[in-house]
């Protein structure tokens, strides 16, 4: 971790109520303006509403105010059988349906003991991976659409996001909701002409990184607009529970697929980017090069693929009823940790459904990173937290 | 640990993830402890759980006086029987708490806290000022289990909207019944509306002052009366 000693460091030095955003007093001559940025905004990839308090252009407050898309997921899934919830889970993140379906799956194999074949888990793998790199490529383009370049690089990262849910359309049958992860394995198995149109597509990735990485990286905008906007500092991302590239971005090495190892991730070679000036622009190149690294796991995990069955045929996924007690699994989801907490009381629902989504608990330090700057620019910095709002609500 | 405010529960589920329960008069000092001293620097899931009122069926030896024919004479003989009889176990809500450790890459630690009742002794510490990542979270069970978190800098619901009343994620919640589609209240749709007029009136939460919802409200109440 890259801190200086002097005012982040962590624990007993630290005055009470240091993790709170801090109190700006307006400068300017005037009145405050009160803005209500939202629902229907076209910055909030859905309805999310930030009421902000602006001295001039600059930010005094900012509240986020949730629920508009709730529906109650935990409450309706307390009434399902376990195997009912898996198609709810595609869509919490929509964007990402498969890494959702894996943490359910992962939490309940937690809670019943179920193992998972080798070809099931290196698929898990394969399909992980590919959904973040679609995941980080939409959500770099969606970050530089709000900065004003409409159309273009977004429209880039669609194109290469359209092949890989083709893939995902012909492996589960869906480009989004695809239902396929299942407790101890998966739904169908991937054919060989699967795995070697998957291997096409993964050798075209690399060009395309490169091809964002010229389009963006140096561009004069971006960085005048990013860098040096939105700082999150380690201490406080690591207590607001920040996950995911955010916290990478600044600065602290804590990847879930490293820290767990869950699934098969010790056996591939992969690093951990971080970021070292904890600002928007950081976000931005955490995620461009979180995608060089999926392409690395990718390739690493279509050579070594093994054969054999991707579920256990006696293995029970319908009418099960796991002993009582609780587990707490979770993965490293493209926008940060996704947890899944299941109680069960031995009956053939659980008794508590709970998950933990990465999303909502990111947005706990939108107001600190945007106080003190420009309005145009808390677009940005909400761009660069990358949200979902089927999960925020759930 | 300070203190003597924490008893270890065991997990019996195999994945071995046993927990702490913690005193809600002692939980700050042992949650500062654990941020502190062992290093458990990250907050990761907030859960609230309604462990609702249980009733269990026990069996009880009762003796009584029956009267019964004894040689031809009615006369009072005392018999033992077995009776079957339900006793309520009061339900509670529980708060459950994953910590980590970023800086040691360990974990997850469960901890956990418990209300007295359901009812009206709901109040436990919040530990968002140890944690800033259960701000939202213990939001959210503010909002859908009714848990009030004293010391919570910012203690609103977080996904329903400020004038409603209930707590949906409770066990016995009931959702309100949508009569209001008929104009005028009689029959079946007048008794459904004075039934959701009195869950109205028995909900634990005071009414809020919201001009829509009072004026939904006054409306029904005129249906019903209309309806008599």
């Amino acid at each position: 971790m890259s801190s200086s000693a002097t005012d982040t460091s962590i624990g007993l030095t630290k005055p009470d109520g240091w993790n709170r955003p801090p109190v700006i007093e307006p400068d300017g001559e005037g009145e405050l303006l009160e803005v209500a940025m939202g629902p229907h905004h076209p910055s909030t990839h859905g309805v999310f509403r930030m009421d902000v308090a602006l001295d001039g252009e600059r930010v005094i407050r900012l509240k986020p105010v949730f629920g508009y898309l709730h529906r109650n997921h935990e409450k309706i899934a307390e009434g399902l059988s376990y195997l009912g919830s898996m198609p709810f889970t595609d869509r919490l993140d929509y964007i990402c349906p498969l890494t959702n379906n894996w943490a359910y799956a992962l939490a309940v194999e937690k809670l019943t003991g179920q193992e998972v074949p080798e070809r099931a888990e290196y698929l898990r793998v394969i399909l992980g991976e590919l959904t973040r790199f679609q995941n980080h490529a939409s959500a770099i383009g969606f970050l530089i659409q709000e900065m004003g370049a409409s159309g273009t690089p977004l429209m880039y990262a669609f194109r290469e996001r359209e092949k890989i849910l083709d893939l995902f359309e012909s492996l589960t049958g869906a480009r989004m909701m695809v239902n396929y992860m299942r407790f101890g394995g998966c739904r169908v198995d991937a054919t060989p002409a699967w795995l070697d149109a998957t291997r096409k597509v993964v050798a075209g990735l690399p060009g395309f990184t490169d091809e964002m990485d010229r389009l963006l990286s140096t561009n004069e905008i971006l960085m005048a607009r990013t860098q040096g906007v939105g700082i999150l500092k380690p201490e406080l991302a690591i207590n607001a529970g920040i996950t995911g590239p955010m916290l990478r971005a600044s600065g602290v090495n804590y990847d879930i697929r490293k820290v767990d190892g869950y699934g098969i991730y010790n056996r591939f070679n992969f690093r951990v980017p971080l970021g070292d000036h904890w600002d928007v622009y950081d976000r931005y190149m955490i995620r461009l090069l979180e995608m060089r690294e999926s392409i690395r796991i990718l390739e690493q995990a279509l050579k070594d693929i093994p054969g054999g069955p991707v579920m256990d045929p006696k293995a029970k996924i319908r009418g099960f009823r796991p002993k009582p007690g609780e587990a707490y699994g979770r993965i490293e989801a493209p926008k940060g940790e996704l947890g899944f907490y299941l109680i069960s009381d031995g009956g053939p629902n659980p008794y508590r459904y709970r998950i933990r989504p990465p999303s909502l608990i990111n947005l706990t330090v939108l107001e600190d990173m945007a106080l003190g700057e420009n309005v145009a620019d808390v677009v940005l910095i909400f761009g660069s937290v990358d949200i979902v709002l089927g999960e925020v609500d759930r | 640990m300070p203190g003597a405010g924490a008893e270890f529960v065991s997990n019996p589920s195999v994945s071995g993830q046993h927990s702490l329960r913690l005193e809600p008069t002692q939980a700050v000092a042992i949650a500062k402890f654990l941020r502190d001293e062992m290093q458990f620097d990250f907050l990761s899931n907030v859960t609230g759980v309604d462990w609702a009122d249980k009733t269990v069926p026990e069996k009880v030896k009762v003796t009584r006086t029956v009267a019964k024919t004894v040689d031809g004479v009615e006369q009072p003989v005392e018999e033992t029987v077995e009776e079957t009889r339900t006793r309520v176990t009061p339900g509670y809500l529980e708060v459950v708490y994953h910590l980590y450790s970023v800086a040691l890459k360990q974990g997850p630690l469960t901890i956990r806290m418990r209300t007295i009742n359901r009812v009206d002794q709901v109040a436990l510490p919040s530990l968002t000022p140890i944690w800033r990542s259960a701000e939202f979270q213990e939001r959210e069970i503010f909002d859908l289990y009714g848990v009030v978190f004293t010391g919570h800098p910012d203690l609103r619901r977080l996904l329903m909207w400020d004038a409603f009343k209930d707590h949906p994620m409770r066990r016995d919640y009931v959702e309100p019944d949508d009569f209001e589609y008929e104009p005028t209240a009689h029959d079946d749709v007048l008794k459904r509306a004075q039934a959701q007029r009195s869950r109205d009136q028995g909900s634990a939460t005071p009414a809020t002052e919201d001009l829509s919802l009072g004026a939904r409200a006054g409306n029904r109440d005129q249906l019903a009366k209309a309806g008599q």
